[in-house]
């Protein structure tokens, strides 16, 4: 997990050094501010990974010698198949439609979304698609 | 339904392929969550988008190749160059590479049975059809599409100076497919941190993957940006605030200031996967390893932070912004990419090259890549940048950065077909394309340098026939009737080939990385047996043991030394306890 | 490293060749630049191009020269894996970085030249970019406005005619003296942009904008809106004339003459 924290880390360290220049040269209040959360963006993940990488037990795919017995077991959860991506999808784009046109799809949309959202909640829960 | 994905254990029997009891047709279409459908279904979607951008730019050519021409209106015109923009960038490049490579490709590079976040991966496509279709719907409103450019500038993007339907959607469009690009961001960082197979270091990715995880984390980076600068204009336009108006207090130029620093990272997030793209096309066709892997990594991480700090060089011509320091960081993106363009040099140098499609493309994508970056690197010098802002001069030069992201989409394109549908796609037409293309490309955008150099600005829907700029238009406008038929050759040869399929085989390209161990199409969860993971070209150190590459920090592998700066190491003992060879398996598709 | 240096020898003799040709460098259709900042461009123009064309010619080169070189003539024989040389590398960051350096020192030292302000402008002119045209107006020691130019109200015609036409405003600039121009916009943002003085700026709402024009070549230069606008930006023309100061002093004094009259053009 190290070389994960680092590549976020380069991030925040490289962000925290422009930033500060940046902010030294031009007095420029955009940009700063966009340029500090761009290290808070490297500097938070990245030292949370630092952090825990200190931590967790080693993982075979960290392990250069690791054989696929170490790996084998459940991997994680995948959900095979699922409406309620097409669901949000679809309502968000009705309420992108009620938006613009201040239409009745802004009805459908929202309840599309609310749907969605229970649906998936509870597919989670339940492990099968409802 | 839920599944737990069990990794296979090779000297077990492999376990029987899972049967579901799931919905099929178009419901299963509709429901799927799989990083190979899903991935499929961005790039089909990107083409179309493609496809429709493409015939909006030779309609831009059919105009400009005469003076004073009125074959469209000035506000048709408008509407063409700006929507030919906004579909290149925001609905093609972008989403054909981190949606539709990277999402099929990725998970099988490191050994992954999906994407970290299946159902956010479906829902990104999802967020991305809708929103594409939004701004599309724009042509069929009273006022027509958007037509401020792909940049829309405050305070032009107003409610006054740009009212309609088709400017709204365009920007609730690029909330949607900003959020749908965010979602993919996240889901390329967690997939690449949290499921690589055993052995699968962070140093034995593809460089594409790589690439494709710095790609995740500059979305990250500059999305929110865009999408927060999104719903400011939107205030302004509806709900009377006055961010972007002088009347209210506010300031114009911040609108440039949050756009440009999402919009010069967007550019990178173009085209980091392409570079990775044909780093690992390279590497495969020329025979060897990547020259400088870790130069190569730094390079990426560098050119990706780079990339964010150069924003304002885009604003060098507003007179407000800090110009040597913009200069500078701008300058220094030069010095990864020069490592980058070395590096693929040297994956060839004294290799075995081979010129098929995808390397045809791969070797188009360096040469006209280098054009744009040499017009960059002038383009960064302030005092250059006033003389050529806004003219074709810029034109030419980010047409000849995408044209080459586009030659390197085909190479990937040409390259991992075959894994993704079973089948090759014909290697005449497919040189056939690559000519097309690569000469179409410098006769259409290399004119244009020297119509910025001479004055032409840029979007004008027609010049005088006084101006000196009639012949160059000319040579130019042939030139995309060229590119026209390069990509007319191109749908020919996918229909050719789904027509009259010559079967592919798991490994047509005697490749390297893990995606080439498994079928073609790979298989529900992607791998039935996966090879030992000692390097960062597995498949290859399976197939070729006598020539793969030790590497130096390992010294209990028990190899003979090995001659610095890398060599070929002949081993007789390493090891392996599960070295068994990769089965095909034929799966029904 | 055998082949590099055959490879480094053919191209110093390709080099040599050209120089020796004494071939002048094309401009490719740039301009010289009619004032003094335009010149100070054009210089750091040409150098940067010529940089940029030895690199690109020396990275294609190579290109070419892998692609003839390394083809693949035997199916059988599989090169030799190397993937890294470590001196090499670090040659090929260093170089770079060097002439970063260079290209930056002569930048800023252009650019510095290209925004300086005189304190004490022979001329000033307050330009306004607006939907769809541009007004010059003449301002006194005291920032007063004493003479004007602009675009003809109703817009001009439909199709872009040539710049330097009467249709389209012509504002005048003494020769071989610093005029200081103020730039701003009532509206959207345009882009003033004079091609032979290789110069553009943005004319912007909430924003002044101060340059200087220092003409050393008399004639007649068009003007054009860079920056897109809306509807006709196509058609936001202007033109600059460039005379002696005398001519300017007359042509000035007419002028005002005619705006104090109230009859403004």
């Amino acid at each position: 997990m190290k070389t994960e924290s680092y590549v976020f880390l380069f991030v925040g360290v490289f962000f925290g050094v422009v930033g500060v220049v940046y902010w030294l040269l031009s007095s420029e209040d955009a940009g700063s501010i966009m340029l500090l959360g761009t290290f808070l963006l490297g500097a938070v993940p990245g030292l949370y990974y630092l952090w825990w990488a200190r931590r967790m037990p080693p993982r075979p795919a960290d392990d250069p010698d690791a054989t696929l017995k170490d790996g084998a077991g459940v991997v994680g959860a995948f959900p095979g198949s699922s409406i309620w991506p097409f669901v949000l999808g679809l309502g968000a784009t009705f309420v992108g439609l009620a938006l613009v046109f201040g239409a009745w799809t802004l009805g459908v949309g929202l309840f599309l979304v609310v749907s969605a959202l229970v649906g998936v909640i509870y597919e989670s829960r339940r492990g099968g698609y409802v | 339904m839920t599944l737990v994905a069990e990794r296979p254990v090779v000297f077990d029997e492999s376990p029987e392929p899972e049967h579901e009891q799931g919905p099929s047709g178009f419901l299963k279409w509709i429901t799927s969550t799989d990083h190979k459908v899903i991935g499929k279904n961005y790039t089909v979607t990107a083409l179309i988008f493609f496809l429709m951008a493409g015939s909006m730019a030779l309609l831009i050519r059919a105009q400009l190749a005469s003076p004073d021409s009125t074959l469209l209106s000035q506000h048709t015109y408008n509407e063409m160059f700006t929507m030919h923009g906004s579909l290149m960038i925001y609905l093609f490049v972008g989403p054909v590479s981190f949606g539709g490579l990277a999402n099929y490709i990725v998970p099988l590079q490191i050994g992954a049975p999906d994407m970290a976040f299946p159902r956010l991966n479906a829902l990104s496509y999802w967020l991305y059809l809708g929103g594409g279709s939004m701004m599309m719907l724009g042509f069929l409103t009273t006022g027509s599409a958007a037509d401020f450019g792909w940049v829309a500038y405050a305070p032009l993007s107003n409610s006054i100076n740009t009212p309609g339907a088709g400017p709204d959607l365009w920007i609730v469009a690029l909330v949607l497919t900003g959020f749908s690009a965010i979602f993919t961001g996240v889901n390329l960082v967690s997939t690449i941190y949290y499921l690589r197979a055993p052995g699968m270091t962070m140093f034995r990715m593809p460089i594409f993957t790589w690439n494709m995880l710095v790609t995740g984390i500059l979305i990250l980076i500059a999305f929110p940006v865009f999408t927060s600068a999104l719903v400011m204009l939107w205030c302004d336009r509806h709900l009377g605030a006055h961010i972007f108006e002088v009347s209210g207090g506010g300031v114009p130029v911040l609108w440039q200031d949050l756009f440009w620093f999402f919009g010069h990272p967007e550019v990178y997030i173009l085209a980091l996967p392409f570079f990775g793209i044909v780093t690992d096309v390279i590497a495969v066709f020329s025979r060897k390893p990547i020259f400088g892997y870790r130069g190569m990594v730094f390079a990426t991480i560098s050119i990706a932070a780079l990339s964010t700090s150069v924003w304002a060089h885009h604003m060098f011509t507003t007179g407000v912004v800090l110009l040597p320091f913009f200069s500078l960081m701008s300058y220094l993106i030069a010095v990864p990419t020069g490592i980058k363009f070395f590096n693929w040099i040297g994956t060839m140098w004294r290799g075995s090259v081979k010129f098929d499609t995808p390397m045809l493309f791969a070797i188009g994508f360096l040469a006209t890549f280098l054009i744009g970056g040499v017009s960059g690197i002038m383009l960064a010098s302030p005092p250059i940048d006033f003389a050529t802002h806004d003219t074709y001069f810029v034109v030419a030069h980010f047409h000849s950065v995408v044209m080459a992201l586009v030659m390197a989409a085909f190479a990937g394109f040409f390259y991992w077909y075959p894994k993704m549908t079973g089948r090759m796609l014909r290697e005449g037409l497919g040189k056939a394309t690559f000519w097309l293309m690569f000469i179409g490309t410098n006769v259409t955008f290399d004119p244009q340098y020297l119509l910025g150099l001479k004055g032409m600005p840029r979007r004008i829907a027609e010049y005088a026939a006084g101006d000196g700029f009639t012949t160059l238009n000319r040579i130019s406008s042939a030139g995309s009737v060229l590119l026209f038929f390069a990509v007319l050759i191109f749908l020919i040869n996918t229909f050719v080939s789904w027509r009259k399929p010559i079967p592919a085989g798991d490994n047509p390209w005697d490749a390297s990385s893990l995606e080439w161990s498994t079928t073609s199409p790979p298989p529900h969860h992607n791998f039935l047996k996966i090879p030992p993971i000692r390097s960062q070209r597995p498949v290859w150190d399976h197939n070729h043991p006598e020539h793969r590459i030790i590497e130096h920090d390992r010294p209990r592998l028990g190899a003979l030394a090995a001659s610095s700066g890398g060599g070929t190491v002949l081993l007789d003992d390493i090891g392996f306890d599960d070295g068994d060879p990769v089965e095909t398996r034929d799966l029904d598709r | 490293m055998g082949d590099l240096r055959r490879f480094a020898r053919f191209s110093l003799l390709i080099a040599l060749a050209l120089v020796l040709g004494g071939c002048t460098l094309p401009t490719f259709g740039a301009f010289r630049g009619a004032t003094t900042q335009g010149q100070a461009e054009f210089k750091l123009w040409s150098w940067m191009t010529i940089a940029g064309l030895v690199v690109a010619v020396i990275v294609w080169g190579l290109i070419l020269w892998a692609v003839v070189a390394y083809r693949r003539r035997d199916p059988d024989k599989m090169p030799r894996q190397f993937h890294s040389n470590l001196p090499v590398e670090i040659i090929y960051t260093a170089i770079p970085l060097i002439i970063i350096g260079v290209i930056f020192f002569y930048t800023v030292k252009a650019e510095n030249k290209i925004d300086a302000l005189v304190p004490h402008p022979a001329a000033m002119i307050r330009v306004t970019g607006f939907q769809w045209g541009w007004s010059f107006g003449y301002l006194d020691a005291q920032g007063k406005q004493i003479a004007l130019v602009e675009t003809a109200q109703p817009r001009p015609p439909v199709l872009a005619g040539n710049p330097v036409s009467p249709e389209y405003p012509q504002f005048v600039l003494p020769l071989g003296e610093t005029t200081q121009i103020v730039l701003q916009s009532v509206d959207v943002v345009h882009g003033f942009y004079i091609p032979a003085f290789n110069f553009s700026r943005y004319a912007q709402p909430g924003v002044t904008n101060n340059f200087d024009f220092t003409p050393v070549h008399a004639g007649v230069f068009p003007g054009h809106c860079a920056q897109y606008c809306g509807l006709y930006h196509s058609e936001m023309l202007f033109s600059v004339r460039v005379v002696k100061p005398s001519v300017f002093e007359t042509w000035l004094h007419s002028e005002s003459v005619r705006y104090a009259s109230g009859a403004v053009a």
